[in-house]
């Protein structure tokens, strides 16, 4: 997959019969798609139809590879076109056809070809349990290899959730000693593109943005790109008004449900989730969860996996480690808590009246000792 | 660990153990407190004094006809943020939700927008409460720490959980943190202040009551 000839975006388009006219078309569209300015769209076109493709190298460790697979289903921009007309993808183990030492030869090759100026992609978390036993390739640990790919990136996307805040292997308990790459390499830019797996056309647009822009989008405090993260599920649902009637769900087959009422009740986690998903939504356009009738899971939010029941409401308690709200469990500790108030309770009012009784005595001995004198 | 996990997780857990205790330790201290003797004799049979507190409670609650001109308004301010007050902890459906986990039961909610102006209106009530108590000099006289501080606290509450429904100022994930820390925080100075008039009125007014048909007062 490395490129044998240097050529600028806007000549590899050329070659592939794509007009001036509708790259800018098609940038103008991911601009839009990424709530940026329409003369972004324009800007783009023009400072990648002039670049070099970018490098890319793509690694995958402690994953599914659900979010390759994710990032293979992206309508706009195509994978194929991504790859083809805007980036050189110089190594993905995933799709290259090449294996073994021939892989491990097309990834040095890149990192060296494109030191300091390539984009890191990394999907999966690292796991540093067992001195990084846990996921190696070529007889090195992910641990390893990230830290001697990470000194050549100019940035790291971690695409998913596992990469960008450790996902399901970051769970409690951790066996393999999971970590996100933010908590192993501390020197390079990095962007968040977190969901599990993350929205395709999320992966692709902040791709092409910092590819064409070579700046950093606007990220949130978790590393995110805000274009993508800045809303919540619940502001942009269009169940959101149902929640403003008071109007929800019961239970997944209802007639709350069957009306399409929101599904807070049903432990939705849109109110504290941020992500794309209600406006961008999945498959070209066609839906998302919530659309498709079952309450987010708050996967693209750090450590979704251990924040309780996905079923239980974002209102209730939690009180077990599993997070579910257990009746048994609160009146377990309010019980104890009352029985200790009680004994309490009777200690102080068996005080008081020791108190009041030495009072009374004491009085009637003073009105004795007066009657006698 | 997040703002929001860590207010309804470990201090809710803390503050509802310290509420139970504070609250048992406080009632279980005053139903045994001992009750001086009365030597006198009963004015009233002990049916005849038990009936009366019981109705004194009701009519403690409702301004005297010789002074409802001067009490009347204060009371009517008081009962109508109390209505408030219960409106949105007992009919919001997330409260419910909240509730039903502690409880294992739910009822039917009010629609989240009708719960919105019953806030704010119960804000404005509350506001005019305080307004009250620091100009009126006899009840500015009577007022302490306590009086202010739950007033404080109730306040916090309620301002931040419509924040947290409105979504003013901070994230939802913030709002809700905040706003369940405020609520946690009531529940530890709940049986330590003044809030503990939800469990003593209406025993004390029947007690007062009882005492004074056993004298031949009227209550």
């Amino acid at each position: 997959m490395p490129l044998t000839e240097e050529l600028t975006v806007g000549e590899a388009l050329r070659k592939a019969g794509i007009s001036r006219r509708g790259f800018v078309k098609y940038c103008t569209a991911i601009a839009s798609a990424m709530a940026l300015p329409p003369w972004m769209g324009v800007a783009m076109a023009e400072q990648l139809r002039h670049a070099a493709r970018p490098s890319v190298v793509y690694l995958s460790f402690q994953e599914c590879t659900g979010c390759f697979e994710s990032l293979t289903r992206s309508f706009s921009p195509t994978i194929e076109s991504l790859i083809f007309n805007v980036i050189s993808l110089d190594y993905d183990d995933t799709l290259m056809a090449a294996a073994g030492e021939n892989a491990q030869t097309a990834l040095d090759a890149a990192m060296k070809a494109n030191f300091g100026k390539y984009v890191l992609v990394i999907d999966g978390s690292i796991p540093t349990g067992a001195g990084g036993a846990y996921c190696t390739a070529g007889g090195r640990s992910a641990v390893d290899t990230l830290r001697e790919a990470a000194q050549g990136a100019a940035a790291i996307v971690c695409v998913g959730t596992c990469s960008a805040f450790g996902g399901i292997p970051f769970a409690d308990p951790n066996p393999t000693g999971a970590w996100p790459v933010s908590a192993i390499v501390g020197d390079k830019p990095i962007i968040n593109v977190s969901g599990c797996p993350p929205i395709p056309e999320v992966i692709t647009g902040t791709l092409l943005q910092f590819v064409s822009t070579g700046e950093l989008p606007d990220l949130d405090e978790h590393l995110r790109p805000k274009a993508f993260f800045g809303n919540t599920i619940h502001d942009r649902c269009y169940r959101r008004p149902f929640y403003d009637e008071g109007k929800f769900a019961k239970s997944f087959d209802d007639e709350g449900a069957r009306n399409g009422w929101c599904l807070y009740e049903l432990g939705c986690k849109g109110p504290t989730t941020h992500n794309a998903c209600a406006t961008i939504k999945w498959n070209g356009g066609t839906s998302f969860p919530i659309e498709s009738g079952h309450g987010c899971l708050g996967c693209s939010e750090p450590g979704f996996w251990d924040k309780g029941s996905f079923y239980a409401a974002q209102s209730s308690a939690e009180w077990g480690k599993a997070g579910a709200a257990s009746p048994l469990r609160a009146l377990e500790l309010g019980g104890a808590a009352v029985a200790v108030g009680a004994v309490l309770g009777v200690a102080s009012a068996g005080t008081s009246r020791l108190r009041q009784h030495r009072t009374e005595r004491d009085a009637a001995g003073s009105n004795e000792k007066e009657g006698q004198s | 660990m997040t703002l929001l996990d860590f207010a309804r997780g470990p201090a809710l857990k803390t503050a509802i153990a310290i509420f139970c205790l504070g609250a048992t330790w406080r009632i279980v201290g005053f139903v045994l407190l001992r009750i001086r003797r009365d030597h006198s004799t009963p004015r009233a049979s002990p049916l005849k004094y038990i009936a009366s507190g019981l109705l004194a409670i009701g009519t403690r609650s409702w301004p005297h006809r010789e002074f409802i001109g001067r009490t009347g308004p204060g009371e009517a301010l008081g009962y109508s943020y109390h209505i408030g007050l219960f409106a949105v902890v007992l009919l919001f459906t997330p409260h419910i939700l909240f509730l039903g986990s502690l409880f294992g039961f739910t009822w039917p909610g009010l629609p989240s927008s009708v719960i919105t102006v019953i806030s704010a209106l119960t804000i404005t009530l509350f506001a005019a409460v305080l307004f009250r108590r620091v100009t009126n000099r006899v009840m500015r006289m009577l007022s302490n720490f306590d009086d202010y501080f739950s007033w404080c606290i109730t306040m916090l509450v309620m301002v931040t959980g419509i924040a947290a429904t409105a979504h003013i100022g901070a994230p939802y994930e913030t709002l809700l943190g905040i706003h369940i820390l405020s609520v946690d925080a009531l529940l530890v100075w709940f049986p330590f202040g003044k809030l503990m008039h939800a469990f003593y009125i209406f025993p004390s007014r029947a007690l007062n009551g009882a005492l004074l048909a056993r004298k031949g007062a009227a209550s």
